[in-house]
C-alpha cells in the first residue's frame, strides 16, 4: 500500500488557483483509457518535485503541476477533455 | 476594482486564533477569526500558510471541523516530523495569526437538504470533515438518517468524544472501533474496519445511501472497496485521503 498516494481533493487549492473556480467536481476524460472521472477521484502524488495526477482506472498520467518562483508549469497532456462547473 | 476579490479566486487571508481547544494528546482545535472569509460547506478544507522570519513558507491543508454558519474551526493532528502541525498543535495561542485560503473543495461535501441516508466512515483525524457534516446535520435539525463509523487507535485518541456522546442517539448513530487498545469492559469493535463490520454498520444498499470516507490512504481504500463489495455503487462513495506530511 502506497501511503504517498492521495486523491484530487488534496490539490483542490492548487487547481482553484489555476482555474479560478472549484475544480475537484470537474469531470475529466482520460486520454489513455477513456475513463470519465471527477478530478477529486484521481490519484495524486504531491511529494514529487511537482504534483502528478493519474487516472483512477488505468493510472496514466493525467496532469502535472510544478510551481517555481513567480510562475507555475501546468501540463494536462493526459486529459482528453474537461467538463468544468460554470457559475 | 482594486481590493475587490474576483469571485471564485483564492486569496490568502489573515487568520487570528480566537480560541484553542485541546481534543486529544495529539490533536487540537483552533477557532479562527478570518476577516473576509466567505463561509464554507460541510466537508471542505482550507490551506494554511506559515511564513518564517527569513521568508521560508510552508503550506498544508486542514479540514474544517465546524458546521456552516458556526465559527470557523480546524482540528489539527500533530505529526512528529511535521513542519506545520507541531506549531499549530503545541505552540500557537490566542491572538496569534497566520494565513489561510479557502474554502476549498466541492466533491467531498454534504448538504443538509440531501435526503439520502448518510454513512460517515472516519479513520483517526479523518473524522474532522465528517464532524462538520454531523454538526451541520444537527444544526439543520435534519431528520435524514446519519451514522458515523469511527476508527481510532484507543479511546484516548477519539476526537470530539464528549460531543459525540451527546450527539449519539440524537439524530446521529456513532459506532466506534478501537484498533490498538480498548478500555476494560469495552463492548464495541476492536479491530480494523473489514467487510463484516461494514455489513453490520452500513445502511442497506437498497436504501440508496451517500457515504463519505476520510482517513489515510490505506484506510480509505479498505473501506471504499468493502462498501462496493457490499453492493454499493462506487458513485455513492465519496473519498478523501490525507497524507503523512504535517
Amino acid at each position: 500500500m502506497d501511503e504517498r498516494r492521495l486523491d484530487g481533493n488534496a490539490i483542490g487549492g492548487e487547481l482553484m488557483e489555476l482555474f479560478g473556480t472549484e475544480m475537484t467536481v470537474a469531470w475529466a476524460v482520460c486520454r489513455a483509457c477513456g475513463a470519465h472521472e471527477q478530478l477529486a477521484e484521481m490519484r495524486v502524488y504531491r511529494d514529487a518535485p511537482g504534483i502528478v495526477g493519474r487516472c483512477v482506472r488505468c493510472e496514466a498520467v493525467l496532469l502535472r503541476i510544478v510551481h517555481a518562483p513567480g510562475r507555475s508549469y501546468v501540463e494536462f497532456s493526459g486529459v482528453a477533455s474537461l467538463e468544468m462547473p460554470v457559475s | 476594482m482594486a481590493g475587490t476579490a474576483v469571485l471564485g479566486r483564492l486569496t490568502w487571508l489573515v487568520a487570528e486564533v480566537a480560541a484553542t481547544v485541546p481534543e486529544t494528546p495529539r490533536t487540537r482545535t483552533l477557532v479562527l477569526d478570518v476577516p473576509g472569509w466567505s463561509g464554507h460547506r460541510a466537508g471542505q478544507h482550507l490551506d494554511v500558510r506559515l511564513t518564517s522570519d527569513d521568508g521560508y513558507q510552508a503550506q498544508r491543508s486542514y479540514s474544517i471541523a465546524s458546521a456552516p454558519g458556526q465559527p470557523l474551526a480546524i482540528t489539527v493532528e500533530r505529526l512528529e516530523d511535521g513542519e506545520v502541525s507541531p506549531y499549530l498543535v503545541d505552540v500557537v495561542h490566542d491572538g496569534d495569526a497566520f494565513e489561510v485560503r479557502g474554502p476549498i473543495g466541492g466533491y467531498f461535501v454534504w448538504e443538509a437538504g440531501d435526503e439520502r441516508p448518510v454513512l460517515l466512515v472516519g479513520g483517526g483525524s479523518g473524522v474532522v470533515p465528517l464532524m462538520a457534516m454531523a454538526r451541520a446535520h444537527k444544526a439543520a435539525g435534519a431528520d435524514t438518517r446519519m451514522r458515523l463509523l469511527y476508527s481510532s487507535r484507543t479511546l484516548d485518541d477519539v476526537i470530539y468524544h464528549g460531543e459525540l456522546v451527546h450527539l449519539d442517539g440524537n439524530g446521529l448513530d456513532v459506532v466506534y472501533t478501537l484498533t490498538r487498545g480498548q478500555p476494560p469492559g469495552w463492548t464495541g469493535y476492536a479491530r480494523r474496519i473489514d467487510d463484516d463490520m461494514l455489513r453490520e454498520v452500513a445502511w442497506p444498499a437498497g436504501d440508496g445511501p451517500i457515504v463519505f470516507v476520510c482517513g489515510s490512504t490505506h484506510f480509505v481504500d479498505a473501506a471504499a472497496d468493502g462498501l462496493v463489495r457490499l453492493g454499493y455503487d462506487p458513485r455513492w462513495v465519496k473519498t478523501e485521503r490525507f497524507g503523512a506530511t504535517g
